[in-house]
C-alpha cells in the first residue's frame, strides 16, 4: 500500500495543473467557486475548450475520440480541475448516453452521435422519469408503437434536466407489455426538434429553471434511432454501473470548493473582536465536515484503485454517492449559517440594489443541494439496493 | 397546571383556522407573489378580528391579551405561509412604543412597523450597535430589517455613549435610505442606511429591547410550529397516496420510521413552544433560558422536518410548485431571525450559568 503517484502520473498532474491555470478565466472560476449553476452555453464553451485539447471525453476509449486515460489519470484531471475552480463537464451526454452508444449502439449511431457529444454540438437530456415512475422506473408508461420504419411515441416525461436546452433526448419507452415490467422497455434517441414534443419548465426550489416536463404526442422517431434491440433497453444501463466505480471515486473532489468559500466567508463575519471562523463552535462543525470529506476521499481512492486493478468494489460506489450527497447538503447548510442575515437577502427588488457578498449563491446552493439525495436514484432506494444486493438482506 | 385553552382562546383558534383556510390556498398564494408582499384584504380582516390589538394594552384601546393568544394567531399564519408583518407591527411595536396615535393605527391595521437591529458588525448581538445616536440624529447601517421594505415606521437601535437606545424613525425621514430586498421566503425585507436622520427617542433601552425580541422570537416559533405541522400533515398525506413499486410509499418501513421522526419532532417543537410562550413574563434569566432553549430546539427540529418533508416527496418536493419547499425556506429564515440555533445555545448556556 502507498499513497503516491508514479513519476508519469506526477508529470501528467503538472500538465493538467498548467492547463487549468492558463485556460480558466477568473469570471468562470468565480462562478464555480461560489457554487453558481452554469448556463448551458457556459457548459458548451467549456466542453469546446477541452475538445480542442483532445480531452473532450476524458473517460472514453481512444477509438471513440476519448482520451483513453487510466482511471488514475481521470482522477488527477478531475482533482486539478476542482483545485482550479474549473467547472465539471455536463455529464448526461458524456457519461449517461455516450458509453451506452459505444457499447451497444450501431456503427451508424456511433459515427453520427459520438463526435458531436465530444464537440459540444449536441446536448443530450435524459428522458427516463415519469410522473408515475420515479424510484420505480420500470413502471414507465410512455408508449412507442412501431409504424413502418418509425416508432410513434406518446407519453410524458418529468424532471428532465435541461430539456429546454437539449438537441436530443435519450428516452426509455415501452414497446411491449410484458409480465416482467423490465422487459418490453426500449431505448430511443429522439431529436428534440421533432414535431409533437412540448417542453414545460418547472422551477426548482432555488428559483432556477433547470428541470422540465416533456410531453410527447405521436412523435415519429426513425427506427434507426433505436439503441440495441427492441425491448432490451432496461439492460443497457448496466454498462453505466460498471463505469460508476471510476467516476464516483472523483465525486468528493468538488466538495473542497465549498470548504474554501465557507472559510473565507466565515473569516469575514465579525463576532465582537473576533471572527466567526475563530469561533470554537463553528470551527468544530466545519472540522467535522472536513473530516468526513476526508473519509469520502479515501473511500474514493480505494474505489479508484479497485477500478485500476479491475476489482469489484461491491457497493462502495453507491455508498460514495450517499455520503457525497449528505456532505454537500451539510456544507452548503453551514455556508448559509455563516452568512447569518445576509443569506435572507436573496433577490434585489430593483436594478440598483446590490446583494451581500456571494449572495444568492449560498442560499441557492443550499436549496439546490436538497435534490442531490433525490435525483439519480433517491438515497432510500440506494440503501435498499445495497441492503438487498450487497448485504443479502 | 394544564395546557388547555380558555373558551375564548378556543374561539380565537377556530377563527384563525378559518382565516388560514381562506387565505392559505397555495395556488392563490403563489399567483399573488408578483403583486407584492402583502394581502391588504387579509390585513384588514386581521384588524377587524381584533388580532392586531392582542398585544396592545387595554388602556391604549387594545385587548391586553396574553402571549398564548399571539401564539394561536402565529401558528395559523405559519400554517398558511402568511407574509403579513404581524410580529413587527403587532408584537414588537406594542412592547416598545407607547404613543397612543401609533397604537391606535396598529389596531386599525393602518400602519406597519419593523425592527431594525441587525448590523454586519454585530451578528446576532442586540447589545452591540455601531449605529450612533448623537445630538438628536442617527447615523449607521442596518443590514437586515425583517419585512422592512414596506414598513411605515422603524424601531432602530443605536449607541448613545455607553448606552443602547431605541428610536422611532418614519419611512420618509430625512437621510433615511430604504433598500428593499426579497427573501427566499418571498417577503420584502430591507437594508437601511441612516445619515444624520432625526430621531424620536423611545423609552426603553437594552432590557426593553431584549424582552420585546424574546416576545418576537416566541411568536416566530409559533409560526414555525404551524409551518412544521403543515409539512407533517402534507407529507403524511403524500405517503398515503403516492404509489411506487405497486404500493403506497407509506408502506415502506424506512419511510414509516422517518415519518414517525417527523411527527416526534413536531411534538417536541410544540412542547418547547409552550415552554417559551408561558415563560415570557418570567424574570429575565428564566425567560432567557426558556426562549433560547426553544429557539435552539425548534430551529433544529424545523430543519429536520423541512428537509425530510422535501425528501419524502421526492422530485416534486424540490419544485417551486408545491408549498413544501416554501415552508422549508420560511423555516430557514425563522431559524436565522434574532439568532440561529448556535447563538441561542450559547445564550442558553450563559443564562443557566447565571441562574
Ligand atoms: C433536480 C432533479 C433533476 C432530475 N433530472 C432528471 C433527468 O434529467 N432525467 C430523468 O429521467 N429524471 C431526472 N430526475 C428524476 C429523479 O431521478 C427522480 O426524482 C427520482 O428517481 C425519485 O423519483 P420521484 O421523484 O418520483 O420520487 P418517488 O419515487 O415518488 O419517491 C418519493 C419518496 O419515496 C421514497 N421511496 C420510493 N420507493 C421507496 C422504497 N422502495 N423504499 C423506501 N423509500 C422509497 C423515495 O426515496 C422518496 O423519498 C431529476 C430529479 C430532480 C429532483
Amino acid at each position: 500500500m502507498n499513497l503516491d503517484y508514479t513519476p508519469d502520473e506526477i508529470a501528467f498532474q503538472q500538465r493538467m495543473r498548467a492547463f487549468f491555470a492558463a485556460n480558466i478565466d477568473e469570471r468562470l472560476r468565480a462562478l464555480v467557486r461560489t457554487g453558481t449553476r452554469l448556463e448551458p452555453r457556459e457548459y458548451v464553451a467549456y466542453q469546446q475548450l477541452l475538445a480542442a485539447q483532445g480531452w473532450g471525453a476524458p473517460t472514453w476509449p481512444t477509438e471513440y475520440g476519448g482520451t483513453g486515460w487510466t482511471p488514475t489519470q481521470y482522477y488527477i484531471f478531475e482533482a486539478e480541475s476542482a483545485r482550479a475552480d474549473a467547472p465539471q463537464q455536463f455529464h448526461q451526454g458524456l457519461e449517461l448516453i455516450g458509453p451506452v452508444l459505444f457499447t451497444y449502439g450501431s456503427d451508424a449511431q456511433k459515427q453520427k452521435y459520438l463526435p458531436r457529444i465530444i464537440s459540444g454540438e449536441d446536448w443530450w437530456c435524459q428522458g427516463y422519469s415519469e410522473p408515475g415512475a420515479g424510484s420505480d422506473l420500470a413502471s414507465l408508461k410512455t408508449r412507442a408503437v412501431r409504424d413502418g420504419d418509425h416508432y410513434v411515441v406518446t407519453g410524458q416525461k418529468i424532471w428532465t434536466s435541461y430539456a429546454h436546452a437539449a438537441s436530443h433526448m435519450f428516452c426509455l419507452v415501452r414497446t411491449e407489455i410484458r409480465p416482467r415490467r423490465q422487459e418490453g422497455i426500449s431505448l430511443l434517441l429522439i431529436d428534440m426538434k421533432s414535431p409533437g414534443i412540448r417542453v414545460r419548465p418547472i422551477l426548482t426550489l432555488d428559483e432556477r429553471h433547470h428541470v422540465n416536463e416533456v410531453f410527447l404526442d405521436e412523435v415519429r422517431v426513425p427506427a434507426e434511432d433505436l439503441v440495441g434491440e427492441e425491448g432490451k433497453g432496461w439492460n443497457y444501463g448496466k454498462v453505466l454501473l460498471d463505469r460508476e466505480r471510476g467516476l464516483s471515486a472523483a465525486l468528493g473532489l468538488r466538495l473542497g470548493q465549498y470548504v474554501r468559500v465557507v472559510k473565507s466567508r466565515a473569516a469575514a463575519v465579525r463576532l465582537g473582536a473576533t471572527t466567526l471562523l475563530a469561533d470554537p463552535g463553528f470551527r468544530d462543525k466545519l472540522a467535522q465536515i472536513e473530516i468526513e470529506m476526508l473519509a469520502l476521499e479515501y473511500m474514493g481512492l480505494r474505489t479508484l484503485a479497485d477500478a485500476v486493478a479491475g476489482l469489484d468494489s461491491g457497493p462502495r460506489a453507491s455508498m460514495l454517492k450517499i455520503r457525497w450527497s449528505e456532505l454537500i447538503q451539510r456544507i452548503t447548510e453551514l455556508w448559509v449559517e455563516a452568512l447569518g442575515y445576509d443569506a435572507a437577502c436573496f433577490a434585489p427588488l430593483d436594478d440598483a440594489t446590490d446583494l451581500p457578498a456571494d449572495m444568492p449563491s449560498p442560499m441557492a446552493s443550499y436549496l439546490h443541494a436538497r435534490v442531490t439525495t433525490i435525483y439519480g436514484g433517491a438515497n432510500e432506494v440506494q440503501r435498499n439496493i445495497i441492503a438487498r444486493r450487497s448485504l443479502g438482506l | 397546571m394544564d395546557f388547555l385553552l380558555t373558551a375564548e382562546q378556543d374561539l380565537l383558534r377556530d377563527s384563525i383556522t378559518r382565516f388560514a383556510l381562506e387565505h392559505g390556498d397555495f395556488a392563490k398564494w403563489r399567483r399573488a407573489l408578483p403583486a407584492g408582499p402583502h394581502n391588504q384584504a387579509a390585513w384588514s380582516q386581521m384588524a377587524e378580528l381584533g388580532w392586531l390589538a392582542i398585544a396592545v394594552p387595554e388602556a391604549a384601546g387594545g385587548l391586553g391579551g396574553s402571549a398564548v393568544e399571539t401564539m394561536l394567531v402565529m401558528e395559523g399564519l405559519g400554517r398558511a405561509l402568511s407574509r403579513e408583518p404581524y410580529v413587527g407591527t403587532a408584537v414588537i411595536a406594542p412592547a416598545l412604543i407607547d404613543d397612543p396615535a401609533i397604537l391606535a393605527a396598529i389596531i386599525a391595521g393602518e400602519t406597519r412597523i419593523a425592527l431594525a437591529v441587525a448590523e454586519t458588525g454585530n451578528r446576532f448581538n442586540l447589545a452591540a450597535a455601531e449605529t450612533t445616536a448623537t445630538g438628536g440624529t442617527l447615523t449607521g447601517t442596518k443590514s437586515f430589517v425583517h419585512d422592512g421594505a414596506t414598513a411605515d415606521w422603524f424601531i432602530v437601535s443605536a449607541q448613545t455613549g455607553p448606552a443602547l437606545t431605541l428610536h422611532l424613525v418614519p419611512r420618509d425621514a430625512p437621510g433615511l435610505t430604504i433598500t428593499p430586498i426579497r427573501g427566499p421566503d418571498h417577503r420584502h425585507h430591507a437594508r437601511l442606511t441612516l445619515a444624520n436622520t432625526p430621531t424620536r427617542p423611545l423609552q426603553g433601552g437594552l432590557d426593553a429591547l431584549e424582552s420585546a425580541v424574546d416576545r418576537a422570537i416566541a411568536a416566530h416559533l409559533a409560526e414555525a410550529v404551524g409551518s412544521m405541522e403543515a409539512l407533517r400533515d402534507m407529507t403524511l398525506a403524500y405517503l398515503k397516496t403516492r404509489e411506487q413499486f405497486g404500493a403506497t410509499i407509506g408502506s415502506f418501513q424506512a419511510l414509516q420510521h422517518r415519518m414517525v421522526d417527523i411527527a416526534l419532532a413536531c411534538e417536541e417543537a410544540r412542547s418547547m413552544l409552550y415552554f417559551a410562550t408561558l415563560r415570557l413574563d418570567a424574570p429575565a434569566p428564566d425567560r432567557r433560558i426558556a426562549v433560547s432553549a426553544a429557539k435552539t430546539r425548534i430551529g433544529q427540529t424545523a430543519r429536520f422536518v423541512a428537509h425530510q418533508s422535501v425528501q419524502l416527496h421526492g422530485g416534486i418536493g424540490t419544485s417551486d410548485e408545491l408549498p413544501v419547499s416554501h415552508h422549508l425556506k420560511r423555516l430557514m429564515i425563522i431559524e436565522t431571525l434574532y439568532g440561529n440555533s448556535d447563538h441561542h445555545r450559547a445564550r442558553f448556556a450563559a443564562a443557566t450559568d447565571a441562574a
